[in-house]
C-alpha cells in the first residue's frame, strides 16, 4: 500500500506500540496486561509496518525471523521453569529475588515469573510475524 | 530348515557366551534360594512402581516360583549353550541371543512376581518376546505367519487376563497375589468370580494352547530348534499352566473350574497324542506331545486332591526335563542329517551314539518306562485320577489313552531314528558323524537327570515337588510320596495296560497314521478356520469403514454434532434442568446494545454472500464479545480479544484475496434439515448455561488464588499470576501449541503451489 | 443478564453449527471462529459475572477488596482466545492451501484422501472378481 499518510503514521506509530507493547508486559504481574496481550501488541506493530510499506521491509525492521523470535521465547520461558530445579522445587515454581530490599523497602524484584512472560511475549509476538508475513508474501 | 548358516562358525563369541553366562548366573541365584524355600518359607522383594495405583514391582520366591525358576534358568542354560554352537555364524546370531535372553528374563519375571499387574506386563512381555523368536526367521512367510498367529492369540488371551485381574482388584482390593490368598475364599465368595474365571481360564488357555486354542503351537514350530526346546518345555507355553497354578488357591474349588479344567484338560489331552501319532516331521509329533502335556497338567489342576496336584507338579518338572531333551535332540538330528522326517531316518546310532543315548534317556522317561522318573509321574497320574471328584473314568480314560499314545510316540521319535531300518535315507541325508559337545550337553543330562530323579526321588521331592504342593494347596502334608514301588496296585495294572496298549499302537502306527492322514484331512481345520476368522475381521472393518468414513465434511460434522446433541441430552436426561427465568433486570442500555450488536454480526455472517461482510460481521461479533468481557471486569481478557479479533480480521482479509466467492442460497441448497440441528444444539447449550449459572459454584480454586496471589506469588493481577505462576506449566503447554501452529502453517505456505495446474483441472471438474 | 447472555451464547453457537455443516470451506471457517467466541462466552459466563470489580489487588492490600470477578475462567479464557487464534490461523492457510492445490473449496469436492466409494477401484470386487471368473 502506498498511501503517504499512513506511512508517516506508521513510522511514528510504531515504535510507539513497541514500547507501549513491552510497557504492557512488565506491568502485566500487578495491572490489567501480561505477555499474551504485549506479544499481540508488538505484533501488530510490525503488522503495520508491514502494510505501509511491504513485508520485506517488514522483515528487515525485525532483524531476527520470526520464526526463530517464538523459538527463542519458547526456550526462554522453558529456561524459566527449569530455574527451580537449582533450588529443588516443583518444575515452573516461580523464583525470586528482591535486588536492594530493606526494611520497608520491596527493592526491585528480579523473578524467574518474569522471565516467563518475557518468553510468552516472543512466543506470541514471532508466531503470529511469522504467520502474516508468510501469508502476505504467499498472496 | 530356515537357519542355513556357516556351520564352521565361532561359538567362542559375545553372542554364544554371554546369553549362558547369563542364564547359568540366575541359576545359581536362585538354588541358594533352596534351603528357605525347602523349609517352608519363601522370600519376598518389593520396589515402589506406581505406588498411586497399587501397583508394585514385588517378587515372591515359593516353591512354585522357585520350582519355574529353577526349570527356566537350568533348562535356559542348557539352551543357550546350544545354541551358541547351533546359531554360530548366524549373521544375525547376536539379534537370536538378545531376544532369547530377553525372554528368558521376561518368563521369570511372570512366574516371580507377586503383583498382578506386574505379572500381566511380564506375561505381554513373553508374548512379544515370543512373537520375535517364532518369527526369528523373518523371512520366510510361513515364519511370519506363525509369529503373528502365536502374537495374536495369546495377546488376545492376554487382555481378556487384564481385564480379569482388574475385576480381582476391584473385588479383592488388592493386586498382590499373596494379599489375595491369604483372603481365603475371597474371590469365590464375590458375585463377580465368574467373570473373574472365565477371563483368567482365557488367558491361561490361549497360552497354555487349549482347545480350540490350540493350532498356534504347532505353527509356532517354525521357530529355530533350540527357540521350540526353550519356549515348549519349561517356559512360554507353561505360562498358562503357571497361572492356573499360582490362581489355584483364590479360584479353585468350585464346581465350574472342575468341569471345565477337566473337559478342557482331557480333551485336549486326547486330541494331541491322536493327531502327534498322524506327524512325520519329529518336530510337529513333538508339538503335539507338548499339547498333551498341556492337557494333561490342565486336566490334574482341575481337582483339589493331593495326588491329583502331586501328580500335576511332578508331571510338570519331567516334562520340562525330557521334552526340552527330545527338542535338543532333534535339532542335533537335523543339523548332522538335514532331515526331521521320521519316515526317512533310522539306524543313526552307529554314527551319533550320544545323541541315541540322549533320546534313549529322554524317550523313556516320556514312555513312562520304570525306573524312570515318568514311571513314577505317570502312577502319580492314574493315583490322581482315581480320586478324581469330576468323573473317574472320564480322567483315567483320557490319562490312559494319552499316556499310551505317549508311548507309542516316544518309541517312535526316540527310538526309529536311531534304531530302526533306514529306508528311505538318501545319501545326502545320512549323518556325518556326531554333533558338537555343546549340543550334547543339554538332551545328555535333562535325559540322564529324568533317570536320576527316577531312581533317587527324595531330593526332588523335599525340594521341589512339596513346596510346591504346600504353595498351591496350603499344606505341605498334602504332598504325596514319590515311589518307584508303591506296591501292586490300580495304579500299576492301569500302567501295564498302558504299556501293552502302547506297543500295540506303534506297532500299528503307519497303518494308524494313514487312517488319521485321511480323517485328519476331511475335517475341519482350527488354522485354516483361524484364516477365515481374520479375513472376516478385514471384511467387516472395510465394511464400516466405508459407512463410516464417507469422505464428505458435512457428514461428518453431522454426525459430531448431532453426537454432541445427544450426549448434552442424555446428561439433561439424568440431571434435570434448573431453569428459572428470572424477570429482566434494570439493564443498562449498554447491555442490551452489546447483544443485539452480536446478534446482528452473527446474522450477517450467516446470511450475506459477500466476504467481506461476512468478515465485518464476524468482526462485529468478535467486538460485542470484547464489550462483554470489559462490562464484566475482565480487562485482560477484552484487550486480548480485541487484539486477536483484530488479527483474524487482518488475516481473512489478506486471505480473502486468494479464495473463492461464497456459493449462493441456490448453489447450498434446502438445509432446513441442518437449521433444525443447529437450532436444536443451540437451545440445549442455552439451556445448560442457565442451569449452570442457576447452581452453586465451587469456590475454593478460585478463593485460593485470590488470597495467595500476593503473599506468595507477588503479584497484583490475579489473571496475570494465574497464567505465569500458578498455572505456568499450562501455559506452557499452550504457548508450545502457538509456535507448532504458527510453524506448520508457514511450511504449508511454503511448500510451493500448482496452482496453474489445479486451476485447469478445476475446470475440466466443473463442466 | 444471565439470560440474554445465555440466549446469545445459543444463537452463536446455533449459527456457528450451521455454517460449519455448510459445503464451503470458507463458510466453515467462519463457523469455527463464531463456536470459538461462543465457547469463550460460555466458559467466562459460568464462572458467573461481576460488573465493575476486575481481579486486581489493590496497592497496599495483601487481597482483593471485596467482592471481586473471578479470576480462574478469566485466566482459561484468555489462554483459549490465544489457542483458538492459533487454530484459526493454521485452518485457514490449510484452506488456502487445499484451494491452490485443488482448486476448489467445495467440501464434498475435496476427496484427495478419501476418494468417493463408488468411483474409487475397489480391490475386494475385483479380486472377487477374479477368483469368480478363475
Amino acid at each position: 500500500m502506498n498511501s503517504v499518510i499512513l506511512n508517516a503514521a506508521t513510522r511514528i506509530l510504531v515504535p510507539l506500540l513497541l514500547v507501549f507493547s513491552l510497557f504492557m508486559t512488565l506491568r502485566g504481574h500487578n495491572d490489567p496486561g501480561g505477555g499474551f496481550i504485549g506479544g499481540l501488541i508488538g505484533s501488530t506493530a510490525f503488522i503495520f509496518y508491514a502494510i505501509a510499506f511491504s513485508t520485506a521491509e517488514a522483515r528487515s525492521a525485525l532483524r531476527i525471523e520470526p520464526e526463530q523470535l517464538a523459538i527463542i521465547g519458547l526456550g526462554l520461558a522453558l529456561l524459566a521453569g527449569l530455574v527451580s530445579i537449582v533450588f529443588n522445587e516443583a518444575l515452573f515454581t516461580g523464583q525470586w529475588l528482591f535486588l536492594g530490599a530493606s526494611e520497608g523497602e520491596k527493592g526491585l524484584p528480579i523473578s524467574s515469573v518474569l522471565l516467563f512472560d518475557i518468553g510468552v511475549y516472543l512466543v506470541v509476538m514471532g508466531g503470529i510475524l511469522a504467520l502474516v508475513f508468510a501469508l502476505e508474501e504467499e498472496v | 530348515m530356515a537357519d542355513d548358516h556357516d556351520d564352521e562358525g565361532h561359538w567362542f563369541s559375545l553372542p554364544g557366551l554371554l546369553p549362558p553366562i547369563i542364564a547359568a548366573g540366575l541359576f545359581a541365584a536362585f538354588w541358594r534360594a533352596l534351603p528357605t524355600v525347602a523349609d517352608g518359607g519363601s522370600i519376598r522383594h518389593v520396589t515402589q512402581w506406581v505406588p498411586g495405583m497399587g501397583v508394585d514391582l514385588s517378587f515372591v520366591i515359593d516353591g512354585l516360583s522357585l520350582t519355574f525358576a529353577l526349570l527356566i534358568t537350568g533348562i535356559g542354560t542348557l539352551v543357550m549353550l546350544y545354541s551358541a554352537r547351533y546359531m554360530a555364524g548366524h549373521p544375525q546370531h547376536d539379534r537370536f541371543s538378545l531376544y532369547l535372553t530377553a525372554f528368558m528374563l521376561s518368563m521369570l519375571g511372570v512366574v516371580l512376581a507377586d503383583n498382578l499387574i506386574a505379572l500381566f506386563v511380564f506375561w505381554e512381555l513373553t508374548t512379544i518376546t515370543s512373537f520375535l523368536l517364532i518369527g526369528f526367521s523373518h523371512a520366510s512367510g510361513t515364519s511370519r505367519r506363525a509369529a503373528l498367529q502365536a502374537l495374536l492369540v495369546t495377546g488376545a488371551g492376554g487382555l481378556a487376563m487384564l481385564a480379569g485381574v482388574i475385576v480381582i482388584g476391584q473385588v479383592a482390593g488388592t493386586y498382590e497375589l499373596s494379599e489375595i490368598r491369604a483372603m481365603g475364599g475371597v474371590l469365590r465368595d464375590s458375585p463377580a468370580y465368574l467373570a473373574i474365571f472365565v477371563l483368567i481360564v482365557l488367558g491361561a488357555f490361549t497360552k497354555s494352547a487349549q482347545l480350540p486354542f490350540h493350532f498356534w503351537l504347532p505353527n509356532a514350530m517354525a521357530a529355530p530348534t533350540p527357540v521350540s526346546a526353550f519356549l515348549h518345555s519349561a517356559t512360554m507355553v507353561k505360562g498358562g499352566v503357571y497361572l492356573l497354578a499360582r490362581m489355584h488357591p483364590s479360584l479353585a474349588g468350585t464346581d465350574v473350574w472342575l468341569w471345565t479344567l477337566t473337559i478342557f484338560g482331557g480333551v485336549t489331552a486326547v486330541f494331541a497324542s491322536v493327531v502327534a501319532l498322524r506327524q512325520t516331521d519329529l518336530k510337529q509329533t513333538l508339538a503335539y506331545t507338548t499339547l498333551m502335556a498341556l492337557g494333561t497338567l490342565v486336566l490334574f489342576l482341575a481337582a483339589p486332591g493331593g495326588y491329583a496336584i502331586t501328580a500335576a507338579v511332578t508331571f510338570l518338572v519331567i516334562h520340562s526335563l525330557y521334552k526340552a531333551a527330545l527338542f535338543l535332540m532333534i535339532g542335533c538330528v537335523d543339523h548332522r542329517t538335514g532331515t526331521r522326517d521320521a519316515a526317512l531316518l533310522g539306524g543313526l546310532w552307529r554314527k551319533m551314539p550320544l545323541t541315541a543315548l540322549a533320546a534313549a534317556l529322554a524317550g523313556m522317561s516320556m514312555a513312562g518306562i520304570p525306573p524312570f522318573l515318568g514311571f513314577i509321574g505317570k502312577e502319580l497320574l492314574y493315583k490322581g485320577g482315581l480320586e478324581s471328584t469330576a468323573s473317574v473314568v472320564f480322567v483315567i480314560l483320557a490319562t490312559l489313552l494319552a499316556s499310551a499314545l505317549m508311548f507309542a510316540v516316544g518309541a517312535i521319535v526316540a527310538l526309529k531314528p536311531f534304531w530302526g531300518r533306514a529306508e528311505n535315507l538318501s545319501e545326502r541325508n545320512s549323518a556325518k558323524g556326531e554333533a558338537p559337545w555343546q549340543m550334547l550337553v543339554g538332551p545328555l543330562l535333562l535325559g540322564g537327570l529324568g533317570l536320576y530323579f527316577g531312581l533317587f526321588p527324595h531330593w526332588l521331592q523335599d525340594n521341589s515337588i512339596t513346596p510346591t504342593v504346600a504353595a498351591l494347596l496350603g499344606d505341605p502334608a498334602q504332598a504325596k510320596e514319590l515311589h518307584l514301588w508303591a506296591g501292586v496296585n490300580t495304579a500299576l495294572y492301569l500302567s501295564g495296560v498302558t504299556f501293552l496298549l502302547g506297543i500295540i499302537l506303534y506297532l500299528w502306527h503307519l497303518r494308524l497314521r494313514a487312517g488319521l492322514t485321511r480323517i485328519d484331512d476331511a475335517s475341519f481345520s482350527f488354522d485354516r478356520g483361524w484364516d477365515a476368522f481374520l479375513v472376516g475381521i478385514t471384511r467387516c472393518a472395510g465394511w464400516l469403514t466405508d459407512r463410516l468414513q464417507t469422505g464428505d465434511l458435512r457428514q461428518y460434522m453431522l454426525v459430531v454434532f448431532g453426537t454432541i446433541l445427544a450426549g448434552l441430552l442424555l446428561v439433561i436426561g439424568r440431571t434435570g434442568l434448573n431453569v428459572q427465568i428470572p424477570p429482566l433486570p434494570d439493564l443498562h442500555m449498554k447491555q442490551y446494545f452489546v447483544v443485539i450488536l452480536m446478534i446482528a454480526g452473527t446474522g450477517l455472517a450467516v446470511m450475506t454472500r459477500s466476504r467481506i461482510a461476512a468478515i465485518g460481521g464476524l468482526g462485529v461479533v468478535g467486538i460485542g464479545v470484547a464489550l462483554i468481557f470489559i462490562i464484566y471486569s475482565a480487562p485482560d481478557v477484552a484487550i486480548t480479544q480485541l487484539m486477536v479479533e483484530t488479527l483474524v480480521v487482518v488475516l481473512f482479509g489478506v486471505a480473502a484475496l486468494r479464495l473463492p466467492v461464497l456459493p449462493s442460497r441456490e448453489q447450498e441448497g434446502a438445509r432446513w434439515g441442518h437449521a433444525a440441528l443447529a437450532i436444536a444444539v443451540g437451545t440445549t447449550v442455552s439451556l445448560i448455561l442457565l442451569t449452570v449459572t442457576n447452581g452453586t459454584l465451587d469456590l475454593r480454586l478460585t478463593d485460593y488464588f485470590a488470597a495467595e496471589s500476593y503473599p506468595t506469588a507477588f503479584g497484583r493481577n490475579i489473571v496475570n499470576v494465574i497464567l505465569v505462576d500458578f498455572r505456568a506449566f499450562d501455559t506452557f503447554g499452550e504457548i508450545s501449541v502457538v509456535v507448532v501452529a504458527a510453524l506448520s502453517a508457514v511450511a504449508l505456505l511454503r511448500q510451493g503451489g500448482k496452482h496453474a495446474k489445479s486451476q485447469s483441472r478445476t475446470e475440466e471438474d466443473r463442466t | 443478564m444471565e439470560l440474554l447472555l445465555s440466549a446469545s451464547v445459543g444463537i452463536l453457537v446455533a449459527a456457528a453449527i450451521y455454517l460449519m455443516l455448510s459445503r464451503s470451506l470458507l463458510r466453515f471457517l467462519f463457523g469455527l471462529t463464531l463456536i470459538s467466541n461462543a465457547a469463550n462466552l460460555l466458559i467466562f459466563a459460568s464462572g458467573r459475572l461481576t460488573a465493575g470489580a476486575p481481579p486486581l489487588i489493590p496497592e497496599g492490600a495483601y487481597a482483593p477488596v471485596g467482592d471481586v470477578a473471578n479470576a480462574l475462567p478469566q485466566a482459561l479464557v484468555l489462554t483459549a482466545i490465544v489457542i483458538g487464534f492459533g487454530l484459526f490461523a493454521f485452518s485457514l492457510v490449510l484452506a488456502i492451501r487445499a484451494y491452490s492445490e485443488l482448486g476448489t473449496l467445495e467440501t464434498s469436492n475435496m476427496r484427495l484422501a478419501e476418494p468417493r466409494p463408488d468411483l474409487r477401484p475397489d480391490p475386494s470386487t475385483a479380486t472377487s472378481n477374479e477368483t469368480s471368473a478363475g
